[in-house]
């Protein structure tokens, strides 16, 4: 899109920076703010939207529990990048990290055992909804990036 | 943020409407509620979900939760829901598998098969 439309946010090469108490009452506003940029964002469509809100969701509970954890009473970071072709949004903790490759296998869904496993359903939910997704260390913590590719380059997940 | 949680009766079943948003916030009071009911000697449980804005992980994990609690009791827990981006959530996670989803509360106290989700 070359042509600016009247009334349409610009959103290209803008960051967008939202820092949040880590407490699970503020993971609705980190949801409202990038739902809301989104929006704004004309090359995504509303299911997208709501993917990358729910997968924003989980990153920031995630975040939280990171840094309830490590004791750490410092805030989240949900930063928004808008580029030419995607919606990046990275969501920055200081807790003491964690190794997706590492996380345990839960059993099959029909198997009897899947009930016992309550949590860990966060990290799928993340990898299904966005086109891509990264879980950077950090010195502080993690960094997990989630990257929404605008209707043309995207590939919806089913 | 505002988690609405109202019980009635019907047939038998506990009916528990859940309203709003379901988050990492608000899931302690709907898994509390779920408690409650099991404790209360109410062991066939009805989640209507229809009202419903937003529903993660934790809420999922709420209900697997409440699931398992019931199932321990001999009893269920059956979902409403007709929200496609909800039931993705649980498609996404395979949990479409674990429980049975109906299109209506009508529906869900009909029977086991009576308006299931395919």
């Amino acid at each position: 899109m070359t042509d600016a439309v009247a009334g349409e946010a610009q959103l290209a090469g803008e960051v967008i920076e939202l820092e949040i108490p880590a407490r699970a009452e503020f993971v609705a506003l980190a949801r409202l703010v990038v739902s809301a940029l989104a929006s704004s964002d004309s090359n995504l469509a509303d299911e997208r939207i709501d993917d990358l809100k729910l997968a924003v969701s989980e990153a920031c509970t995630n975040a939280i529990e990171a840094h309830g954890a490590a004791g750490s009473s410092e805030q989240v970071v949900v930063r928004c990048r808008a580029g030419v072709e995607t919606l990046e949004v990275c969501v920055e903790d200081r807790g003491h990290g964690f190794d997706p490759a590492a996380l345990p296998d839960h059993p099959p869904v029909t198997d009897p055992d899947r009930l016992k496993y309550e949590r860990g359903l966060g990290i799928p939910l993340i990898k299904a909804l966005v086109d891509e997704v990264q879980f950077n260390p950090t010195d502080e913590g993690t960094a997990v990036r989630l990257v929404m590719r605008h209707a043309a380059n995207g590939t919806a997940p089913d | 943020m505002d988690l609405g949680l109202d019980v009635e009766e019907r047939d038998g079943f506990a009916v528990l409407s859940v309203r709003g948003e379901v988050d990492v916030y608000t899931a302690p009071r709907f898994r509390e509620r779920l408690i409650e009911l099991v404790s209360e000697g109410k062991h066939k449980i009805i989640v209507d979900l229809e009202g419903v804005d937003f529903l993660d992980s934790t809420g999922l994990g709420v209900l697997v939760g409440g699931l398992k609690r019931l199932r321990s009791h001999d009893g269920d827990l059956l979902l409403v829901c007709t929200q496609s981006r909800i039931l993705k959530v649980f498609e996404i996670t395979g949990l479409t598998k674990v429980f049975s989803i109906h299109d209506s509360v009508d529906a869900a106290v009909g029977g086991p098969d009576g308006g299931a989700n395919p």
